[in-house]
């Protein structure tokens, strides 16, 4: 919130007012403890140290953690189990935008989140953030990491039609698309201007279109001449859409899609070649968080050989894909499962992505309506 | 000062809030601003509004015409009886069943796969010739007659109730038909009624949001699916500065509503006591 003046003074005592009518836990760290500023397991003296803390405090806060996103459900479940320590997960369909104001909004309660999963766009600013490097850290690719360890690349995956072969015949390239039969039958499942995923489904079709990542135009005509057959049906898709056949071709991550599959036996995942949109998602360590040993411990689960494999069951890419894989320490069968992907992928960089936003803003809604 | 509770409570979720709003539309970083406002001109923020005027007003329209209907068809039987009782009841559950629910509810009987499109598929029929048109304006204003027409059974019932049964025999003693009864007495009398209720809807229809997001998520094609996006964007700096200056747009837009309907109201309970 950037709000300034009185008004917002008194939006804070009331608010404060309602936290503590609203009868708040007491918050499990008293005293501010060395894990606050601990950038890594050993900087507080080993693994068995931040474990014993983060028990100690009992709790860890997530906020827009969907569980059926990524093998999120497991990955809660894993962790909880492991380390007996209890998670809440605050509005779990939110976006990146959501969990960067909760931290914002929460700072200072004890209802902050301890740690984030955000997108590019939330980069921008890592004043929120902790610096904090996992014990694994040398097997990520620089690319892919904040040099300190402000923000670490996670799981990530490619853009990829998805479809119920059951209701619909197979589909080859982009331009299948625009087939009759597909009539009220192509979704989204946010509007692009909104969500970092459906932009990158509108990039793909760009790219698949004669534009580039940095012209998204073609995508946005591709839609617009989708929406004019009467293919594209605006409705957000969900796996009860897909389920009951309302939307059985859906452009997403094709990690999301494993949620369609446990419902839809038959859905199919095709990563078009020549507009291969590869993306991945950031951890990072909230700044104020209120159980700093818990979230730094709930990263190294996330980067350990576990976590990375659930991520992978989940049908998304683990950061640490390739040194696992030369480590023999991959879930072999998991990999297998991956839909195949023909080339090198392309990444959307934040300024690429701030250039998309700003044409979408201004043309998208003209365009599908 | 039995009072206060309760001035509390709307101070601290209603007032403040506006309050909020207002200060946040004009919020320039330290000085007072009008780009927000001016933003409001940008043509798809202008369709919006639009749109969003077209669907509330569509649906109160159609909404508050069956939904008299029934009301009407509900006071002529007994009036504590058992068909009364459910279709009040039956109204008061319809009334407040929106949302993601509803919308799915539709997609899963109208919907391009939906049970009534097949089935109507089957024969011959298909209702969709001419375009995907629940997911447009058309669709929208649909959904929203589900819970607006039992919502004007709710509200225009107490109006129905007040007229009484010696009017009319007064009428056609006095040699009146049944046309002259309702041209120039029960007309005249329930027609603030009718308005009234006709704007509660409309500002029913006009603040509706959880329906719309779950049927139409592309385009924000109306003004609060405009705030969500300008809320929670994914993709771009999150403007809550905007999404203020469109929310006080809207409070204007039903508070000129309520004015209106607060009028009629005066107007109608002269002659309900």
């Amino acid at each position: 919130m950037r709000h300034s003046g009185r008004y917002a003074r008194v939006g804070v005592a009331v608010g404060a007012v309602l936290a503590i009518a609203g009868c708040a836990p007491p918050s499990t760290s008293g005293a501010p403890s060395t894990a606050a500023t601990a950038t890594s397991a050993a900087a507080l003296g080993g693994m068995d140290a931040l474990v014993a803390a983060a028990k100690k405090e009992g709790q860890l806060n997530l906020v827009s953690t969907a569980p059926d996103w990524a093998n999120y459900a497991a990955i809660m479940a894993g962790f909880q189990a492991k380390y007996g320590i209890k998670i809440n997960d605050d509005n779990p369909e939110g976006s990146s935008q959501d969990e960067i104001n909760a931290v914002k909004r929460l700072a200072g309660t004890d209802r902050a989140p301890d740690a984030l999963d955000i997108g590019v766009r939330e980069l921008a600013d890592t004043s929120l953030f902790a610096p904090y490097q996992v014990a694994t850290w040398k097997d990520i690719p620089d690319a892919q990491k904040e040099p300190s360890g402000l923000w670490v690349q996670d799981y990530g995956g490619y853009m990829a039609i998805g479809y119920d072969s059951s209701k619909v015949s197979a589909i080859t390239s982009v331009q299948d698309l625009l087939k009759p039969e597909f009539k009220g039958k192509i979704a989204l499942f946010a509007d692009p201007t909104a969500s970092n995923s459906a932009l990158s489904a509108v990039m793909m079709t760009s790219l698949a279109n004669g534009g580039s990542l940095d012209d998204i135009s073609k995508g946005v005509e591709f839609f617009a001449k989708l929406k004019k057959a009467g293919n594209f049906v605006p409705v957000a898709a969900t796996k009860a859409t897909v389920a009951n056949g309302t939307t059985p071709v859906v452009i997403n991550w094709d990690y999301l899609a494993v949620s369609f599959a446990t419902d839809v036996p038959a859905w199919t995942l095709l990563i078009p070649s020549g507009a291969i949109v590869a993306g991945f998602y950031n951890q990072a360590v909230n700044k104020g968080a209120p159980h700093p040993a818990a979230a730094r411990l709930w990263m190294e689960y996330l980067y350990s050989n576990e976590g990375q494999n659930l991520f992978l069951e989940g049908g998304a890419r683990p950061v640490r894909m390739d040194a696992m894989t030369k480590q023999g320490v991959i879930d072999a069968p998991a990999a297998a499962k991956l839909p195949p992907v023909s080339g090198p992928g392309n990444f959307i960089n934040l300024n690429q992505a701030t250039a998309a936003k700003a044409y979408l803003v201004a043309n998208w809604a003209n365009a599908i309506s | 000062m039995p009072v206060v509770p309760f001035l509390g409570y709307v101070a601290t979720f209603l007032l403040l809030p506006t309050a909020i709003v207002v200060f946040g539309a004009f919020d320039g970083q330290g000085g007072i601003t009008f780009d927000y406002l001016r933003a409001l001109g940008e043509p798809y923020v202008v369709a919006s509004f639009v749109h969003s005027f077209v669907v509330s007003a569509a649906s109160s329209v159609i909404g508050a015409v069956f939904g008299a209907l029934l009301a009407y068809a509900v006071t002529t039987g007994n009036r504590d009886g058992v068909l009364r009782r459910i279709i009040t009841s039956a109204c008061g559950v319809l009334a407040l069943f929106g949302g993601v629910a509803l919308a799915f509810a539709f997609i899963a009987t109208i919907g391009g796969a939906g049970l009534v499109t097949v089935w109507l598929g089957n024969h011959g029929i298909d209702i969709y010739a001419h375009g995907v048109w629940l997911y447009e304006l058309s669709g929208l204003t649909l959904v929203y007659a589900y819970f607006q027409i039992p919502l004007m059974v709710l509200v225009f019932l107490p109006a129905l109730d007040g007229v009484q049964p010696q009017w009319r025999e007064a009428a056609e003693n006095l040699g009146g038909t049944t046309w002259d009864y309702w041209r120039l007495v029960a007309g005249p009398l329930l027609t603030p009624a009718f308005l009234g209720a006709t704007l509660l809807l409309f500002a029913n229809a006009f603040s509706a949001f959880a329906t719309a997001a779950a049927l139409i998520s592309q385009g924000g094609i109306i003004i609060p699916l405009q705030i969500s996006g300008a809320l929670s964007s994914e993709v771009g700096l999150g403007r809550e500065n905007f999404a203020n200056a469109l929310a006080l747009a809207m409070i204007v837009m039903v508070a000129v509503v309520m004015t209106l309907y607060a009028l009629l109201q005066r107007r109608t309970s002269r002659w309900l006591r």
